[in-house]
This record gives structure tokens, C-alpha cells and sequence, in this order.
């Protein structure tokens, strides 16, 4: 117990709080998702009026691929940043931010068809009601973290030394990645199972 | 003190000057206490409205109450009692505990750590302000009275007027954001803030129960929350999520309500398991018996308890398989839990038991724990569900676990704490007069309504005809209630008194084994001057006894 009896151990490494924190939130995040998948698996072909998926849904390729990529560039401007390459990594953020805001475009375009020309909304039946909280979750997700981007994209370019945020830039990275696996379980489950 | 010491004069603080250190406060110590604070205050308000629901009931045809008040009763009720005392009474011990037990200066993070208190508080002023605003714009109605486990399709809007239901949701909701980054938090500080040597082997148990139920709340309350998103799309947005009319399925609300609502209870036994393992080694004067088999047996109740929330629905109509599997898990959380009070009474067995208040509440504890379980596996038959589902059996059962499990553990847990965080010693006639009325009273509570249910008493009723055999048996009830609020009194009144004037406890009054004994009484901001370095689970053993240290053994 006191440090004369005892040597302090040599390799006592426990683990960063940050990671552990941000793992942790990430399993919560991950529950509440879950929740809204079964949902939807749920009343899957349970609607009692049209449109049903089949007759409005089509898959968003482009904006799937938008999504997908950008965990490639926001592992590219992490990278940058690790080695000090400012420039670099504000190059990158900002691509990430780009298909970032394509996605969400994309998304906007969709919705937008789908409540004008097919009469679709989140109180038509329970295809809607299902479609727009599942999607929308995910959206909202995908919102906060461009905030996040945002946020440190003005922040380095008015002169804040970004290069001391590594840790925290991994974390937002990480969250980010999840958000991007997260669309590919509600791509499967709303644009292949559920038509 | 320090500031008695250095202040020349005595001089008098105004009430912003003594409510800033702790408004502001990201201490680990000040945020538990305020937790446990906040809980038992609001303890007193659910406990009021119990005694109401139970002056109601005490005859006949009685009216105290209307049958609407009395809805709203137990619903606040419930609710109250599971998100604003559970909950929060369980963070603050361990906010208060974890990073003394792990000999650590603070909680990993410790703004988010103040701000899970702030949400957990005002979520639950925004449920009381359903009294006041739940008539909405219609309005009609009141506080929330949907029940708290709140079924739909009672809570949708053609049902539940006004804006007592929303109130509800965001309340609760917001809770419940105020556990998961608490829960965060004891992960976080768990895994990474221990002091050197602390392996995961050598962690107190209380420290352990608490990672698994932070673990638990991490998947459970997610559940919770997206369910109540749903129901405010479906009340605010017109969305159709448990609206039967349009498609949506009330079973879907009961599923996943339960998701959540059975590891709730785990959720909250744990930490009561926690205090009883840490109390009861230390006034048998021997170490916990099978440390190893208590971490496994919470590890495997932590994972079956996720698995069995359907047994709360057997009387729904689900298919036989279903009613089999989740009958089956049910039984099964048995074992472990008979682990569990075996191990316990083996850590007493051949000790030197020394019975202090928190030894008296962990025997109470263990005792009406056992019952609690033996009437839960009878609940998990799925026959004997169908009878009396609904029931006071059920009440029975779950005030059982739910006062003879984990308030009994709390109050054994907050004698045992609370030199450590006053510095003062409560007193012990008033403390034992406490302990007595309130087992008695719980007694004459909760063991007739285990028979009331058999009579074919259904819960949620607001009065009753005389003449079938339920009079006697609730009165009984009601008079047991009284008792019960008596003991509660001696407690606060023991509290308020013994905080100003109990005699000093000095740093380790129980010549206890953990690192929190080890500090002074309270402990000061950084805790420990010289972060302290462990080699067995009784790190306060081996300081104590360097002829004869556990490590020479573990």
C-alpha cells in the first residue's frame, strides 16, 4: 500500500479513459439503433395502405458510396494529422465534410420525392412511420457529426492548433466510422430486405 | 475544516456563497451526495404518495382519493421510485465510492459526470411539472396516469389527452441520458483509473458489481429511450408506431418496454449486492468467501438478465416456445443468485459477526432477498403467472426485491458510508430504532399481499366491496405503511441531528480492508495526498498488518 514497501509496478498501463468512453457510448448508441432495426423488420409488410417500399423505394447507390468513402478520407485525415501536415488534413476533413453534406443532400432529395410525388409521410401508414425514424436517426447522426467536422474545420482555419487534438480528431473519427457502419445495416435492412 | 482554521474571524457565508461550491462542483464526492440528496427527498414524495394509495385502500369503498388521483398515485409512484431514488441512489454510491475504492482523485470525466446529476434532476422536476402543465393545451388531464410501465395503446393520444404522457417521456428520457453518462463514466473510471496494482482481481466487489451494472445500463436504457421516441413520434408527429388502428403493435411498446424494464430491476439489485458484499466480510471479520465466484455469478446474472424480459408478458397469449424459453432464463438467474446468499452466509459462518446497524440491514437484506427470489421463480412458472399476473402476489414480490432487496441494501450502505462522508457517527438507539420499525413495517406491508393476491386482489384498484375476505389483511397493510414512515422519520431525523452533532469517526471507524478507509473522514478534494499502490484485495489489511499481508496468500 505504501510506496516505500511496495515498487510501483513497471508495466502498469491501464487503458485510456477516451477510448473506453467513447467504446462505451458507442455500444449505447448501437442498442438504440438496434431498437429502430427491429422495428422496422417488424412491420415489415405490415402496412395497411400504399405505398408500400416496393412500389417508392429506390436504392441510393450514390450517396451510399458518398457515405462509405468518407470513413476512407476521415481515416486519411487522421493520418495527416499525425504527422503534423496541417494542410493536409484540413484537405481531407474538408472532402469528408463534402460527401458528408452529399449524403445528407441526397437524402433530403429522397425524402423530398417521396413526401411530393408519393404522397408518403411519417403518418401514412407504418412503412412511413418506421422509414422516416429509422432514416431520420441515422441522419440525425450523421448531422451531429458534421457539426463535430464543422466545428474543427473553423476552428483550425481562425488558427487553433489542431495538430494537439489528435486523441480527441480519433475519437470523432471512430464515431464517425460508426455512423458509417450503422447505414450499412439500415441500407440492408430498408433497401435489400425490406423491398 | 480549512476555512474555520484560516479564517481569522468567523465569518457568516450567504446562501449563494454555500450553494456555488456545490452547484458548480465536478467532485466526485460533492455530486454523490448531492445524488443520494436529491434521491432521498425524493424518496419522501413517492413514499407520501404511497402512504396516500395505502390510506385509500386501508377499508372499503373508501375516499381519500378519486379513482383518477389514485391513477396518477401510482403511476408517480413508480415511476418515481424506479428513475428518481433507484437511479440516482445507486450513482451516487458509486460516484461517491468508485474512485475511493479504486484509489483514484476523481471520476474519468468529471464534467460529465455533473452533468448526469443536472439531467437526472431536472428530468425529474420536468415529471413533476406534470402536475402542474400535463393539462396541455386540451386541458385535460393531469400528471402522468398511464402506469409506469405506461402500455400502449393508453399512452397514445386518442387515449391520453392533454400533455401528462409527453411529460412522462421527456422526464424519464432525460433520467435516463443522466444514467448513461454516468454509466459511462464508472466504465471509463473502472477500467482505466485504477491505482497502480489494482488488477480487475484484486477490485473491491462493490467496484466490480458496479462495472457490470454500468454495463447493463448501457444496453438496457437505450431501449427504454428509443421506445419513448417512438411514442412521442407517434403522439407529437402522427406517427402509427403502437397505434393499433393504423397498424402498429401494442405488443411491440410491451417488448420493448421490458427490454429495458427487466434488467432495470437487475440494474438496481446490483449495487445492493455490491454494499452487502463489501459490509457483510467486514462485520464477520473474515474475507469475502469465493471472491472468484461472486464475479462470475454477477457476470452470468448480467447476462442472463437480458433474456428474460418476456416473462413479464406470459399472460399476453405469446406461443408456448416462447412462454417455455423465457420461463426456462427466468429459473435460471436462480442459480447464480443462490450463489450468491450462499456466499454470503458462508462469509458469516465461523465469523466474529459483529451486528451494527449496516450488519443488521445486510441480514435483513439477505433474508427478505431470499423470499423475494423464491416468490420470482414461483412468478417465472408460466401457470402459475396466469393466475396471478396482475396481482398484489406481484406487488408482493417486486416490493420484496425492490425494499427488502435494495432499499434495505441502500440504507445498510449509507450506515456503513456515512462517517466516511460526514466525518460524524450517527447514532445508534435512533439507528436501530430505524432498522426495527422499518422491517416490521415492511413486514406488515408486503407479507399480507402476497396472500391478498392469492384472494384474487388485482393491483391498480382504487377501492374494493366489503365481504371477500380483504378488509383485515389490508389494514393490516396500511398500518404497516405507517410503520414504515415512522422509521423513515427516525432516519431523517438521526441524519439531521448526528451531521451536526455526532460524535467524530475518524478516518477507518469499522477497521475496514478498502482503500476509502484509508483517507480522512470526509475525504478531502484529491482524495489520497500519495496515490496509493495495492497488492492484495485488502490493500487496508496489509497496511494494518505488514507481519501477516494477504498478498502472501492471494
Amino acid at each position: 500500500m505504501s510506496t516505500a514497501a511496495v515498487p510501483v509496478p513497471e508495466d502498469w498501463h491501464p487503458p485510456d479513459r477516451g477510448v473506453v468512453g467513447i467504446a462505451s457510448f458507442i455500444v449505447a448508441e448501437a442498442a438504440l439503433f438496434l431498437m429502430f432495426l427491429i422495428g422496422y423488420l417488424f412491420y415489415l409488410g405490415k402496412s395497411l395502405n400504399r405505398p408500400y417500399p416496393a412500389q417508392v423505394l429506390k436504392t441510393p447507390v450514390f450517396i451510399t458510396i458518398c457515405l462509405l468513402s468518407s470513413s476512407a478520407t476521415i481515416v486519411l485525415a487522421e493520418r495527416a494529422l499525425r504527422r503534423d501536415a496541417v494542410r493536409r488534413f484540413l484537405l481531407w476533413l474538408g472532402a469528408t465534410i463534402l460527401l458528408a453534406l452529399i449524403f445528407l443532400a441526397g437524402t433530403g432529395l429522397e425524402w423530398r420525392e417521396l413526401i411530393v410525388d408519393d404522397h408518403l409521410t411519417i403518418a401514412t401508414n407504418v412503412f412511413g412511420t418506421t422509414f422516416y425514424s429509422l432514416v431520420g436517426l441515422h441522419a440525425t447522426h450523421v448531422t451531429i457529426g458534421l457539426i463535430f467536422m464543422l466545428i474543427v474545420m473553423i476552428a483550425s482555419l481562425t488558427g487553433f492548433p489542431v495538430q494537439t487534438q489528435e486523441r480527441r480528431i480519433r475519437f470523432l473519427s471512430w464515431y464517425w466510422h460508426f455512423v458509417d457502419v450503422v447505414w450499412v445495416f439500415v441500407f440492408l435492412v430498408v433497401y435489400v430486405i425490406g423491398r | 475544516m480549512p476555512i474555520e482554521s484560516t479564517a481569522e474571524q468567523p465569518r457568516v457565508f450567504s446562501l449563494s456563497e454555500r450553494l456555488y461550491p456545490w452547484v458548480a462542483s465536478t467532485d466526485h464526492k460533492r455530486l454523490g451526495i448531492m445524488y443520494v440528496i436529491a434521491a432521498l427527498l425524493f424518496l419522501v414524495v413517492a413514499g407520501a404518495q404511497a402512504l396516500l394509495m395505502r390510506t385509500q385502500l386501508a377499508v372499503p369503498m373508501n375516499h381519500v382519493v378519486s379513482p383518477a388521483m389514485y391513477n396518477r398515485l401510482f403511476t408517480m409512484h413508480g415511476t418515481t421510485m424506479v428513475f428518481l431514488v433507484g437511479m440516482p441512489l445507486l450513482a451516487g454510491f458509486t460516484n461517491y465510492l468508485v474512485p475511493l475504492m479504486l484509489g483514484a482523485r476523481d471520476m474519468a470525466f468529471p464534467r460529465l459526470n455533473a452533468f448526469g446529476f443536472w439531467a437526472f434532476l431536472f428530468g425529474g422536476l420536468l415529471l413533476y411539472y406534470g402536475y402542474l402543465g400535463g393539462g396541455g393545451l386540451y386541458g385535460s388531464g393531469s400528471a402522468p396516469d398511464v402506469g409506469w410501465f405506461a402500455y400502449a395503446p393508453l399512452t397514445e393520444r386518442a387515449f391520453s389527452r392533454g400533455s401528462s404522457t409527453d411529460y412522462w417521456i421527456l422526464g424519464v428520457m432525460l433520467t435516463g441520458f443522466g444514467s448513461l453518462a454516468s454509466a459511462i463514466n464508472v466504465i471509463a473510471t473502472t477500467l482505466s483509473l485504477r491505482c497502480p496494482g489494482m488488477n480487475l482481481s484484486r477490485m473491491p466487489l462493490f467496484v466490480w458489481l458496479m462495472l457490470i451494472d454500468s454495463w447493463l445500463i448501457l444496453i438496457a436504457l437505450p431501449p427504454l429511450n428509443a421506445a419513448q421516441i417512438m411514442l412521442l413520434l407517434d403522439r407529437r408527429f402522427g406517427a402509427h408506431f403502437f397505434d393499433t388502428q393504423a397498424g402498429g403493435s401494442a405488443l411491440l411498446w410491451q417488448h420493448f418496454f421490458w427490454i429495458f424494464g427487466h434488467p432495470e430491476v437487475y440494474i438496481l439489485i446490483f449495487p445492493a449486492f455490491g454494499i452487502v458484499s463489501e459490509v457483510v466480510p467486514v462485520f464477520s471479520r473474515k474475507p469475502i468467501f469465493g471472491r472468484q465466484a461472486m464475479v462470475a455469478a454477477v457476470v452470468a446474472i448480467g447476462f442472463i438478465s437480458t433474456s428474460v424480459w418476456a416473462h413479464h408478458m406470459f399472460t399476453v397469449g405469446m406461443t408456448s416456445i416462447s412462454n417455455a424459453f423465457f420461463a426456462a432464463s427466468t429459473m435460471l438467474v436462480a442459480i447464480p443468485t443462490g450463489i450468491k446468499i450462499f456466499n454470503w452466509l458462508a462469509t458469516m459462518y465461523g465469523g466474529k459477526i459483529l451486528l451494527e446497524v449496516p450488519m443488521l440491514f445486510c441480514c435483513a437484506f439477505i433474508f427478505h432477498f431470499l423470499i423475494a427470489g423464491l416468490t420470482g421463480v414461483m412468478l417465472a412458472v408460466a401457470p402459475f403467472d396466469w393466475q396471478l399476473h396482475d396481482s398484489y402476489f406481484v406487488i408482493g414480490h417486486f416490493h420484496f426485491t425492490l425494499i427488502g432487496g435494495f432499499v434495505f441494501g441502500m440504507f445498510a450502505g449509507i450506515y456503513y458510508w456515512f462517517p466516511k462522508a460526514t466525518g460524524r457517527m450517527w447514532n445508534g438507539k435512533l439507528a436501530k430504532l430505524h432498522f426495527w420499525l422499518f422491517v416490521i413495517g415492511f413486514d406488515l406491508t408486503f407479507v399480507p399481499m402476497h396472500f391478498l393476491g392469492f384472494l384474487g386482489m388485482p393491483r391498480r384498484i382504487y377501492t374494493y366491496a366489503p365481504g371477500r375476505g380483504w378488509e383485515l389483511l389490508n389494514f393490516i397493510e396500511t398500518v404497516g405503511a405507517y410503520v414504515q414512515a415512522i422509521a423513515i422519520a427516525c432516519f431523517v431525523i438521526n441524519t439531521i441531528h448526528s451531521i451536526r452533532k455526532g460524535r467524530r469517526a475518524g478516518g477507518d471507524p469499522w477497521d475496514a480492508w478498502t482503500l476509502e478507509w484509508s483517507t480522512a473522514s470526509p475525504p478531502p478534494e484529491y482524495n489520497f495526498e500519495v496515490i496509493p499502490v495495492v497488492r492484495s484485495s485488502r490493500p487496508l489489511w496489509d497496511l494494518k498488518h505488514p507481519q501477516d499481508p494477504d498478498w502472501k496468500y492471494e
